[in-house]
Formats: C-alpha cells, sequence, structure tokens
C-alpha cells in the first residue's frame, strides 16, 4: 500500500534522519500543545455553556499567567531556533574534500557536469558514502535544486553559484524536482538522482568517454587565449592564476576578499568589477563568448591550478589521507 | 421561517434615507461606502474561488489532463492575486472595519470621508484592470512576480497585473490612513485608549502596515513594470542586476501584508468569544499590546522565504531568531481568547462556531509556522504544499473564518434583519469540514516533498489530492451558502433590534440598521470595553 500511497518519504542520507528528528519532535511538541489547546475550549465550551441562573465570573486577568504564557513558549522558540539552525549550518557548510559537480539549469533541464567528464541531463549519478557538493548556476530564470530523500533544497540562480551538499546513504533512485516556479514546463523539470554502490558507480564511469573537466577547461583557456595575459609567470598582463582560487585577494580599490567560484565567474563576464591590485581593468568581458558549461570547465580548471584539486565523485571520501591519488590532476 | 416579507418598520436609516444609484456611487457614509466594498469583494472571491476549483480539478489526477501547462500556471497566479489583493486584504478592514470603526468610537463617519470614497474608486479602478487582465489572457508570474521570470521570460500582461495591484494598493494606502487619523482624533469624550474595542486596536495595528509596508509593494512592482517596458535591468544579473533584490523587496511588504489579512480577522474574534461567552476579554492590555507587537515585529521576518534563495547563512540565522519572536504575541492571542471562555456562559451561535473554528485552525497554522521558521526544516519544506497548507490554515481557516463569522455577528446591525441561524450554523459546519479535508492532506504531501505550482505531478501523491479536491468541492458548497441566505434575509429575514445578541459596545446601542450619523448625540463612554456585567441576563439572539 506505502508503494503507491507513502505517509513518510524516502530517506537516503543520514542528515534526512536529522531533519525528520526536528520534525518528529516538533510533531509532538505541537501536536501536544494543538491538542491541549483544543482540549481546553471543548471543556470550557461544555461546562461553561449558557445555563439559567449561572452567571458569568467578570476576570480582568492575570499578569503571572501572561508572563508565563509568553516566557515559556518563548524558551521552546529559542530552542527549536538553535536546534534547525544547526542542522542548517551543517547542510551549508560542505566539507572541503567534497567531490564537486557542476550544475546548468536552464527552462525546463538540468545538466550536469561531473569532475570526470561525464554529461548527464535529467539523472545524475552519485556513489554512497561519498560527499557530493553541487556548483550550481542558471542560464536564464530562478530554478530550485530539490531532493526530496535528502532534505535538501537550495534555489539555482543565474549570474552566480549558489552551493548544495549531500552524503547519500542509500542506493536508488530519488526524485529531483525543480522547487521554485520557472515558468511553463515547471513540473516538467525534474529528473533522478541515482544513488549507486561504489563498485557500481566506477562501472558506469568507465562507461563515458569524456575528458576530465578541468582538462575541458584547460583547452577553453587555451583556445579563448586567456593564457596570453594571464601566463604562469610573473610577466602577464593579468595576474598568474595558479593557487589564487581559496587565497584572499587584495583589489585596486583596496578591499580583500576570497577567490570563490563566484569571484572567477564574474571575473570572466565582468572583469572591470573587482580589479585585482597592481593590474590595469584592460580585461575585455567574456559575457556571451562562453556557454555556462564553458564556464564551469573554466573555473574547474582554475580551482585546478590550486591545490588540492577539487575531489571527484568517484574517489573517495577524505583523499587528503592519500595525498598522490590517481584522481588528482597534474598541472603542467 | 415564514416567507412572506416582513414589514420593516419605517424608521429612518443609511439604507433608507435616500435612493438611487447616485446616491450610492457619490455616498460619502462609511456604512453605504462597506456595502460598496462587500459587493466588490463578493464579487472577486467568487471569481478567485473559481480559479481555485480548476486547480483542484486540475490536480485529481497526476497528469496535467484537464488545463494546458500555461493555463494552469495563470490559475494559480490569478487565484492568489485576485484573493490576496481584492479579497483578502480588503475583507475585514474595508468592509467590517469601514461599518464598525467609527461607530464603535463613537463617531459620526471617518475623519475623511471623501478620501474613504475615494478609496473604494481605486480598488474598483484596480479590479477593473485586474479583469482586463484575465479576460485578456492573464498573467502567469504567480503572484510572487519573482524575477527574472516575470520581467524577461513571459510574453503575458504581467505589466496589467501588476498596475492592477499598483492601484489597489493604493486604496489600500488610503484606508489605513483613514482609520489612523480616526481613530486618533474622532474617539468620543471617555474612549480612552484603554477602552477601545480589541477590534478597533487591531484595525489600527494593521493601519499601521498598510500605510508603512504598501508603497514598498508599489516600488517593486512599479520596478518590474520599468523593467519589462524600458529594459532597465535592476534585476538582470547579465547587467549588473540582482534578481534576489526583488524578493527582498516584495517580502518587505508581502509578509507584513499576511499581518494586514490576518490581524482584523484576530480583532473580530475577540469581539464574538466575549460577547458568546458573556465575559469580559481576559488579558485587555496583552491583547492590544500583542497586536501592535504583531504589526512591528512583522516587518523584521520578510527573509524567511528566502531560506533557500541564495541569502548568507548569518542573515538567515537572524531572520529565523526574529520570526520566532513574531510568534510569541500570536500565542498570546490564542491563550487569551481560551481563558476568556473560562467561567464564561457560553453560547454556540453561529458567530460563536466560527469563531471556535478560527482559533482552532488559527493555531493549527501558527504552530506549522514554528515548523518553517526552524531552518532545517524550511529548507525541505519550503516552496511545497507544506508552505500552501501553512499559508492557507491562517488566511482561509483564520481569516475567511474570522470575515464569516464577524458577517453573521453584525449583519443585524448592517441589514437589520436575521439571517436564519438553523443555515448558519450547518454551513459553518461544512465550511470546517471541507477546510480541513483540503488542507490538511497538504501538509502530508508537503513533507513527502511534493512542490507547489505543479501542473503534474508524480502518481504517488495521487490519494491525497483526490481528499484535497473532495474538500474543496465541500467547501465551495459551504461558501455558496451563507451567500444565499443572507441574500435570503434581507427581504424575508426576521427584523433585528438594536442589540440582539446582548452584546456591549457601542454599535449595539444604536438602532439596527443605524441612521446615517450613527448617534443622534455623541456618546460619553463611562466604561471599560466588554464591560458585560449588566448583559449577563440579556438573551442571546433575539
Amino acid at each position: 500500500m506505502f508503494e503507491t500511497f507513502p505517509l513518510w518519504p524516502a530517506r537516503a542520507s543520514a542528515y534526512a534522519g536529522q531533519v525528520d528528528a526536528l520534525f518528529i519532535f516538533l510533531l509532538t511538541l505541537c501536536g501536544f500543545m494543538a491538542i491541549a489547546i483544543f482540549i481546553m475550549i471543548f471543556v470550557f465550551a461544555t461546562k461553561y455553556r449558557r445555563q439559567k441562573g449561572v452567571l458569568a465570573e467578570q476576570i480582568e486577568g492575570s499578569n503571572a499567567l501572561e508572563l508565563t504564557w509568553t516566557g515559556v513558549p518563548l524558551l521552546i522558540f529559542m530552542a527549536i531556533f538553535v536546534w534547525g539552525a544547526i542542522l542548517y549550518f551543517h547542510s551549508r557548510t560542505p566539507p572541503n574534500d567534497s567531490a564537486e559537480i557542476y550544475t546548468v539549469a536552464k527552462q525546463w533541464m538540468w545538466k550536469f557536469q561531473h569532475m570526470e567528464g561525464q554529461r548527464e541531463i535529467n539523472e545524475l549519478h552519485v556513489p554512497v558514502g561519498r560527499d557530493v557538493k553541487m556548483i550550481m548556476t542558471s542560464q536564464d530564470v530562478i530554478h530550485s535544486f530539490y531532493v526530496p530523500a535528502f532534505r535538501i533544497k537550495q534555489d539555482v540562480l543565474p549570474g552566480r553559484y549558489t552551493v548544495a551538499w549531500f552524503r547519500a546513504t542509500k542506493a536508488g533512485r530519488y526524485h529531483l524536482f525543480c522547487a521554485e516556479y520557472c515558468g511553463t514546463a515547471h513540473s516538467g523539470m525534474i529528473g533522478e538522482v541515482v544513488v549507486m554502490e561504489p563498485a557500481q558507480y566506477q562501472q558506469w564511469l568507465s562507461g563515458g568517454p569524456a575528458a576530465p573537466l578541468p582538462q575541458a577547461g584547460k583547452e577553453v583557456f587555451m583556445s579563448l587565449g586567456c593564457s596570453t595575459c594571464h601566463r604562469f609567470d610573473t610577466q602577464g598582463r593579468g595576474p598568474n592564476l595558479t593557487g589564487v582560487f581559496g587565497k584572499p585577494v587584495l583589489l585596486e580599490d583596496g578591499r580583500t576578499l576570497t577567490a570563490d567560484e563566484n569571484y572567477i565567474r564574474e571575473s570572466i563576464l565582468q572583469p572591470a568589477a573587482k580589479v585585482v591590485s597592481g593590474f590595469k581593468p584592460i580585461m575585455p568581458t567574456f559575457q556571451g563568448l562562453v556557454s555556462e558549461e564553458q564556464l564551469n570547465a573554466l573555473v574547474a580548471y582554475i580551482k585546478s591550478l590550486s591545490q588540492p584539486p577539487a575531489g571527484t565523485a568517484g574517489a573517495p571520501n577524505n583523499p587528503s589521507a592519500a595525498p598522490t591519488g590517481p584522481t588528482q590532476l597534474q598541472v603542467q | 421561517m415564514t416567507t412572506a416579507a416582513v414589514q420593516i418598520p419605517e424608521t429612518e436609516n443609511y439604507l433608507n434615507k435616500e435612493y438611487g444609484i447616485r446616491s450610492w456611487l457619490l455616498t460619502t457614509d462609511h456604512k453605504r461606502i462597506a456595502l460598496l466594498y462587500l459587493i466588490t469583494i463578493t464579487f472577486f472571491f467568487f471569481i478567485g474561488g473559481f480559479f481555485a476549483l480548476l486547480i483542484r480539478l486540475e490536480l485529481l489526477t497526476p497528469a496535467g489532463d484537464l488545463l494546458q501547462a500555461d493555463t494552469y500556471n495563470k490559475m494559480f497566479t490569478m487565484h492568489g492575486q485576485v484573493m490576496v489583493f481584492f479579497f483578502l486584504i480588503p475583507a475585514v478592514p474595508a468592509v467590517l472595519g469601514n461599518f464598525l470603526l467609527p461607530i464603535m468610537i463613537g463617531a459620526k463617519d471617518l475623519a475623511f470621508p471623501r478620501i474613504n470614497l475615494l478609496s473604494w474608486y481605486l480598488l474598483v479602478a484596480g479590479g477593473c484592470l485586474m479583469l482586463y487582465t484575465i479576460l485578456a489572457g492573464g498573467a502567469d508570474t504567480g503572484w510572487t512576480f519573482y524575477t527574472p521570470l516575470s520581467t524577461a521570460f513571459l510574453n503575458t500582461h504581467v505589466v496589467a497585473a501588476a498596475l492592477a495591484i499598483f492601484i489597489a494598493g493604493f486604496s489600500s494606502i488610503l484606508t489605513g490612513l483613514n482609520f489612523i487619523v480616526t481613530t486618533h482624533r474622532m474617539r468620543a469624550p471617555g474612549m480612552t485608549w484603554n477602552r477601545l474595542p480589541l477590534f478597533v486596536w487591531a484595525n489600527y495595528a494593521t493601519a499601521i502596515i498598510q500605510v508603512l509596508g504598501t508603497p514598498v509593494l508599489a516600488i517593486s512592482l512599479m520596478l518590474v513594470a520599468l523593467d519589462r517596458l524600458f529594459h532597465f535591468g535592476i534585476f538582470d544579473p547579465n547587467r549588473g542586476g540582482d534578481p534576489l533584490l526583488f524578493q527582498h523587496l516584495f517580502w518587505f511588504y508581502s509578509h507584513p501584508a499576511v499581518y494586514i489579512m490576518i490581524l482584523p480577522g484576530m480583532g473580530v474574534i475577540s469581539e464574538i468569544v466575549t460577547c458568546f461567552s458573556r465575559k469580559r476579554v481576559f488579558g485587555y492590555k496583552f491583547m492590544a499590546l500583542a497586536v501592535i507587537a504583531i504589526a512591528v515585529l512583522g516587518f523584521l521576518v520578510w527573509a524567511h522565504h528566502m531560506f533557500v534563495a541564495g541569502i548568507s547563512v548569518y542573515a538567515a540565522l537572524i531572520f529565523s531568531f526574529l520570526s520566532y519572536f513574531v510568534a510569541v504575541p500570536s500565542a498570546i492571542k490564542v491563550f487569551n481568547w481560551t481563558a476568556t471562555m473560562y467561567k464564561g456562559s457560553i453560547s454556540y451561535t453561529t458567530p460563536m462556531l466560527y469563531a471556535f473554528g478560527f482559533i482552532g485552525l488559527f493555531t493549527m497554522g501558527g504552530l506549522t509556522g514554528l515548523f518553517l521558521a526552524a531552518l532545517g526544516i524550511d529548507v525541505h519544506v519550503t516552496d511545497t504544499y507544506f508552505v500552501v497548507a501553512h499559508f492557507h490554515y491562517i488566511m482561509v481557516g483564520g481569516m475567511v473564518m474570522a470575515y464569516l463569522g464577524g458577517m453573521h455577528f453584525w449583519w443585524p446591525k448592517i441589514s437589520g434583519r436575521m439571517y436564519p441561524e438553523a443555515w448558519g450554523k450547518l454551513a459553518a459546519l461544512i465550511i470546517f469540514v471541507g477546510f480541513n479535508l483540503t488542507f490538511f492532506p497538504q501538509f502530508v504531501l508537503g513533507y513527502l516533498g511534493m512542490p507547489r505550482r505543479y501542473w503534474q505531478y508524480s502518481p504517488e501523491f495521487q490519494v491525497l489530492n483526490v481528499l484535497s479536491t473532495a474538500g474543496a468541492t465541500i467547501l465551495a458548497v459551504g461558501y455558496v451558502l451563507p451567500m444565499a441566505y443572507f441574500l435570503w434575509s434581507m427581504r424575508y429575514g426576521k427584523v433585528a433590534d438594536a442589540n440582539p445578541w446582548g452584546a456591549a459596545g457601542l454599535e449595539w446601542t444604536i438602532q439596527s440598521p443605524p441612521t446615517t450619523f450613527n448617534f443622534d448625540e455623541t456618546p460619553i463612554v463611562t466604561t471599560e470595553a466588554y464591560n458585560y456585567d449588566e448583559l449577563q441576563e440579556v438573551p442571546v439572539g433575539r
């Protein structure tokens, strides 16, 4: 019966269990509060129904009661707040060694680029037991990456990257929904997350022909002529990009920021927005010249110029324990 | 019940003082304007309700088979726009508030009677433009107008819809302004702030939100229109704009707007519960403070609609934290209504049934708000049917119940006639059952992960959707009934005397229906609100 009429969503990550725990706690607490109020109303409504010769007793109120039912709920609310905030913090902080999968959402499909080079549409293959970080952008309107079985959701915006992460614990096929209304075929912008045992995942990987994503990015880097200015020495008209990612950058206007995915992306599309100190705003914009997929490849490539390179979903967690793993990229 | 028309004793009142269409369209009498509003919003309620029925019929099956995808998207867009801006926001303030606020404080009219009429014309102008939008083919932005979908990706009548709401917004601002000035300047001698009925407090708090919040809605809709018409690029990321800016502007108004919709309903419930418990309200000062606290805190929580939108983790933490603070005064109100019934003398009239229903459904809506304010839960259930169920419990379960309760309570005063009590109770029961059957399954659907605004859906969600659609059909019957018997009672209802419920409050000291200037002489107030000591023995429902 519960195949066709489920009352609880599938649970395919440890985090999903943590969300369910808070949800069940809230159901119990709020259920208790609601029933208590309903019983009180029912009891008062029957016990104090209008009867001949019985008058209502005029009661002004009670400060003690008022303060109690102000203070006690507030304390309970604060506990819920903290619990909810801890979960949120966890869901917004991908582990450093997560595998990375780039995502482009568009009306009305999901496109995924694996670090190993595999590309997929509306189907996302991931292995069990690996932290996976989705680096997502939209080609048009706002979409939202929603996998109920993982209890995660993140809006996907045009013009910037947003991030979601999960660690699947159970093999299976799970719904992927677009949760932000995005026009005509919003309800058709759905797909499946296919969680596989690592061995099967390796098998799936080996089916693909493609070059690793940073390699593809390098080809774009070369073909667009980026390397004429961004040389790998100190003589270039643009900054040397080796080791830039994840490091603080001093800007021409004196501000400092961290070179993250969004900064690299912005620097390609709007180079004049945040110019590195010591350089002139001479770089032309590449808006309209690179597709979202090429942009992702470029970002992955530039990230690979810093150590350690981004993880791939085929490698196990904590590759730092094995610093020269087979999936590490060699940077020339 | 006789079917013969009962003779109205020909005393002069606001209804029979003048006749003819002109005497209505040019009236400055707050009571007549209230009736103009009543007709307008009832019309829009049934239009919005019709869209809702089409939505529920489409969702009867998982496949998109009744409507086209675009048509479905237009249905939920216009359902939201019509219901929020042309029914819920004006419902209690512009109809019941307009009629009652001056009388409750002992005034002859609102402070600015002509502005009051103007605000009705603005709503009608906005409403006509909304009708044009619907007939011309509609808009499919969702009632939220999220950019850049609304600004650059749709070819429907987005600007017309935005302009319609823009104009209706000014109606809301003017009503709010009028209420604030009236409450400050027009109170009868002795009607101190501590003696104001809670209905007045609630409408006053609402008015503050209307005046401070609505201009921001106007700005955000104007920016959408400018972006569409002249390609300003304010929300276009390719030109340095920011689509999230729109969400901040929109929710800065639209979260407080939730309180525009619910606060006046809370005021209605306070009047009904006290009257039919024959008791003064429990904790008057806390009740009055709570509505003001909701109005103020309501402005500080808007980004809790955006926890997954791409705002920073720290912003999310602050907005979640503040959202719990706004929940406290709502809890205080529920506890105080319940305590008001304690040791009361309770009669089960139709308005009281609606009040019971309101407290129950509002409690459910409020408690599920605690789920949504919890960050970790919100990530999973936002933009799903959980949210749809939550806000319908507040706005339909709460506000519409309160509005109908208020309409029944004050109908004798408004029309001079009693509605048929048995039919009233039946309709209240049907609405309560229909409502829960419609919206409770949606909580389950939401936690299962069914996203909102889906035209077709995965087959495992069907059983709950069928239940919901069945409930909506029952609900529709419940809403048509009061409409029918209110109309019937205008001619055939029992003639009501000045105070059929034996209720306290200045509106019950004058004849039903009132004369044009309400009071023959300015009343002098000597007691607090809800002075039920002397009214204990008065029968209920004469």
